[in-house]
């Protein structure tokens, strides 16, 4: 069985769902589901009941017009997202730590060398009645990795050799790997990364996938309207049939939950979920985790170049005022890493707190006295103008002169890659293998810090190495306390993102940060 | 009528030359906007090999004139291209928003020509008095009133509090004349502003026809009333008011973004808006030639009709 971090000692809830999924297969994997949703907090919506079949629910989210999509692998917005996920299945997905859950595949087997794993496919159809094949997975995965297109889990593939990737029998695929990849589940869940038909090019008139719902109908930027899927490997799901719904202001989204035209409405605003929280109204789910908000300095350039700069602008923030100021409170401090809360993340570090005196001292020592920086922001996500504000404010109260500089809102994240000493940060929730492989090594295309350290890359590929699950969680915890010291990241808080749903609505998981498994996962609810 | 027929065609040749104008500058505008459709594709993960792979699949590798060129060419065979980011025609996305957005215009056109009449030829009447009073008071207080927030109290109001009418048309997308009842408020909302400056212009042109010599000679001949109002008074207030006509439906075809949003109208605006965040010139470049004609066509209109009920103005224009 894969036995990646599942059954690491020092994550009890891994084991748990790798005691679940090896013991009950899909079966176990459905409880967990409901489970984690009534979990110990009371945690579903409008408490739980037993699950009623029937009725149609319709959801809101922010779209992009005529530019949505249902092919799953050119998915880049939540609604396509979710959407994709009620179509399709991928071969594993994130469960609330951000590790991998089988999903389309029972079971991953690794070579010595970890660089052949073997996947072997649970028994799922799609909607056309043909069953899930070996050939399909490997046809998905080759679409995704086609040199000539620009798929978004195309760099999630990338450590596959997919030429040299084989399907010995109808439910076996053998991965060949370029290198050592203990994190290969990671890839299989990785976002977009779905699995189609053999062949499928067209996904806008009648898309078949083997996920929970099949298609009735689509148009860009209005609707779509799936029904159940009945013979779903994973349970049918309770609800008849799920619209999606295109409404791009936070006020109409609300409006419309409000007045009963939906009942479940994505991405509110903080305020919006403070003034109908516990009314009776509404419900308001809060998915906790689900954006990193930071500050990044690039460190390979004045002035963070030097660590002792970087390590004083740790301690002028004060984590607590920006996650009430900037995020309205919706959320928790950070503690200048990421992923709180996630398989392998550095518990034991102490929690950063705003030292002006010692930041005032480090400055000093660093020649960086009266220091000026640009920390260039925009309204590209929430809180983001905010949080410069407040930071400046933070900040001359150490002597340093922070200059807050607006940037353009469609073209921020590019212009701030490689230009620029500091900028606001964000990301949403990935394993925290992926963000450093995606962000902090030499070679990472999104390296918005610029650190590039040949021993931290080392220990990356180390990691990847490493069979061991505590041995590897080690190599990890030794590459957070480096960044926690010295990184270029100051992660000031988690975002909560926040959804409301109508009071008859049941089983949405609470516990799910955006883009995992349980996150937008419609065949789990039900209308009571 | 050859004086008005080489006017008409210097008119649309004019008209023609606008709209290409207003194309290039769209174009000129879009492309010297920082990033391009492939950076705002890519969005958070702006990965650069990725970002180029996008760009080469969008062809926007290509040099900005040959694009232009391309589209113009397919122009001729009214063909307004591909949207860059969906890959779908750009004519059928166009065409899709027309209609939603043409059914309120034409909802807002059908309840605005008479209650502004009305109303303008009202306060004209009563010039001085309470009712003008309370009409031009009124009128202005709620054109100061900016549509969002109209739109938003009215649905607090009669959607949210009282629960007559539903907040938004989330879901009604193509068939809204099924849902007349989701209607109300974006027409409520898109009536508010124009309803008022058109009152003020008819209740001028009133006041000014009902005081000029010919109204005054046509009471000495003992024409009725109403007979002078209507039949004299008014067409002579019309042309102001049907050039100012002719602007408000262009703002109201065009797309009008606010209400759009709002209430969750898949119309021109929402097009507009998607089309300007995502870089996709193509739609633009399409939207910017539908606005340009309307603009033109409806001025054109607007002129004649001036011509007809007032020609002592066209001459003199």
């Amino acid at each position: 069985m894969y036995d990646g971090p599942l059954h690491d000692p020092r994550f009890p809830g891994l084991r748990r769902r790798g005691f679940l999924a090896a013991a009950g297969g899909a079966a176990g994997l459905g409880a967990l589901a409901l489970a984690g949703c009534a979990g110990p907090s009371g945690d579903t919506a409008g408490g739980g009941g037993s699950p009623r079949r029937g009725g149609k629910l319709r959801a809101a989210f922010a779209g992009g017009g005529a530019s949505e999509t249902l092919d799953p692998h050119l998915a880049a917005l939540f609604a396509d997202a979710a959407r994709a996920k009620a179509l399709f299945d991928k071969l594993a997905d994130f469960g609330a730590d951000l590790s991998a859950e089988p999903r389309l595949a029972a079971s991953w087997e690794p070579n010595a060398q970890l660089d052949r794993w073997t996947v072997k496919l649970r028994k799922a159809s799609f909607h056309n009645g043909k069953p899930v094949t070996a050939r399909d997975v490997l046809y998905s995965y080759r679409r995704i990795a086609d040199p000539h297109k620009a798929f978004r889990a195309k760099a999630s593939l990338e450590p596959l050799d997919l030429a040299a990737s084989r399907a010995p029998d109808e439910r076996t695929v053998q991965f060949a790997l370029k290198r050592p990849t203990a994190e290969f589940p990671n890839i299989l869940a990785a976002f977009g990364a779905y699995i189609v038909p053999d062949g499928a090019q067209d996904f806008d008139r009648a898309p078949v996938g083997s996920g929970p719902f099949r298609f009735v109908s689509f148009t860009p930027g209005r609707s779509a309207l799936f029904r159940r899927n009945d013979t779903y490997w994973d349970g049918a799901p309770h609800l008849d049939q799920l619209e999606f719904l295109v409404a791009n202001e936070e006020s109409a989204r609300l409006n419309s939950l409000l007045g009963g035209q939906v009942e479940y409405a994505h991405e509110l605003a903080p305020t919006t979920a403070r003034a109908h929280e516990g009314k009776g109204q509404i419900e308001i789910v809060r998915l906790r985790n689900s954006a990193m908000q930071s500050f990044a300095m690039k460190t390979d350039r004045a002035p963070f170049d030097d660590k002792r700069v970087r390590e004083a602008f740790f301690l002028l923030a004060d984590r607590k005022e920006l996650v009430d100021g900037a995020l309205s409170g919706a959320g928790e401090i950070g503690n200048d890493l990421f992923g709180k809360g996630y398989a392998y993340y550095a518990n034991g570090l102490p929690q950063r707190e705003q030292d002006l005196d010692r930041a005032r001292h480090l400055l000093k020592q660093a020649g960086a006295e009266g220091l000026r920086v640009t920390l260039d922001t925009s309204a590209v996500a929430a809180g983001f103008t905010e949080a410069a504000a407040i930071f400046r404010d933070q900040a001359a109260k150490a002597g340093v002169q922070v200059k807050v500089a607006m940037g353009s809102k469609d073209s921020y994240w590019q212009d701030t890659l490689d230009a620029g000493s500091l900028c606001c940060y964000r990301s949403g929730a990935m394993p925290i293998e992926s963000h450093f492989s995606q962000r902090l090594l030499s070679a990472s295309t999104t390296n918005a810090t610029q650190w590039r350290h040949k021993d931290f890359d080392a220990l990356y590929q180390q990691a990847q190495s490493t069979k061991s699950p505590q041995d590897r969680a080690a190599v990890y915890a030794r590459m957070q306390r480096r960044l926690y010291a010295e990184g270029g990241f100051l992660v000031w808080g988690f975002a909560d993102w926040i959804l409301g749903t109508a009071r008859n609505v049941r089983g949405v998981a609470h516990r799910a940060p955006a883009n995992t498994l349980d996150w937008a996962r419609f065949d789990k609810v039900w209308l009571a | 009528m050859t004086g008005l027929r080489s006017w008409l065609v210097r008119r649309l040749l004019l008209g023609a030359g606008q709209t290409v104008a207003v194309v290039l500058v769209v174009f000129a505008l879009t492309e010297a906007l920082p990033g391009d459709a492939a950076v705002a594709l890519a969005g958070d993960q702006p990965d650069p090999g990725r970002i180029a792979a996008i760009r080469e699949t969008m062809h926007l590798d290509r040099p900005a004139c040959e694009r232009l060129g391309d589209w113009a060419a397919g122009l001729l065979h009214a063909d307004l291209g591909t949207s860059l980011t969906s890959g779908r025609p750009v004519g059928s996305a166009i065409g899709d928003a027309f209609g939603p957005t043409l059914l309120l215009a034409a909802l807002t056109l059908v309840l605005l020509v008479p209650a502004a009449g009305g109303l303008g030829v009202l306060a004209a009447r009563h010039e001085g008095r309470l009712a003008d009073r309370l009409i031009s008071s009124v009128t202005l207080a709620v054109y100061a009133v900016p549509e969002f927030a109209f739109g938003v109290l009215l649905v607090a109001v009669f959607a949210l509090r009282l629960g007559w009418l539903p907040p938004t048309a989330v879901g009604y997308g193509g068939e809204l004349l099924a849902h007349p009842a989701a209607l109300m408020l974006p027409v409520l909302v898109l009536l508010s502003r124009p309803v008022c400056s058109l009152t003020r212009l008819i209740r001028a042109g009133m006041i000014d026809a009902l005081a000029s010599p010919y109204v005054a000679q046509a009471r000495r001949y003992g024409i009725p009333g109403a007979r002078i109002r209507y039949a004299h008074a008014l067409p002579h207030a019309l042309g102001p008011a049907a050039q100012q006509l002719a602007r408000t439906v262009d703002w109201l075809l065009c797309g009008v973004v606010v209400v759009e949003a709002l209430f969750v109208i898949p119309g021109l605006g929402t097009v507009l808006m998607n089309a300007v965040t995502e870089r996709d010139v193509p739609v633009l470049q399409g939207l910017a030639v539908v606005f340009g004609c309307t603009a033109v066509v409806l001025n054109l209109g607007a002129d004649l009709v001036t011509h007809r009920f007032v020609p002592r103005t066209g001459e003199a224009a």
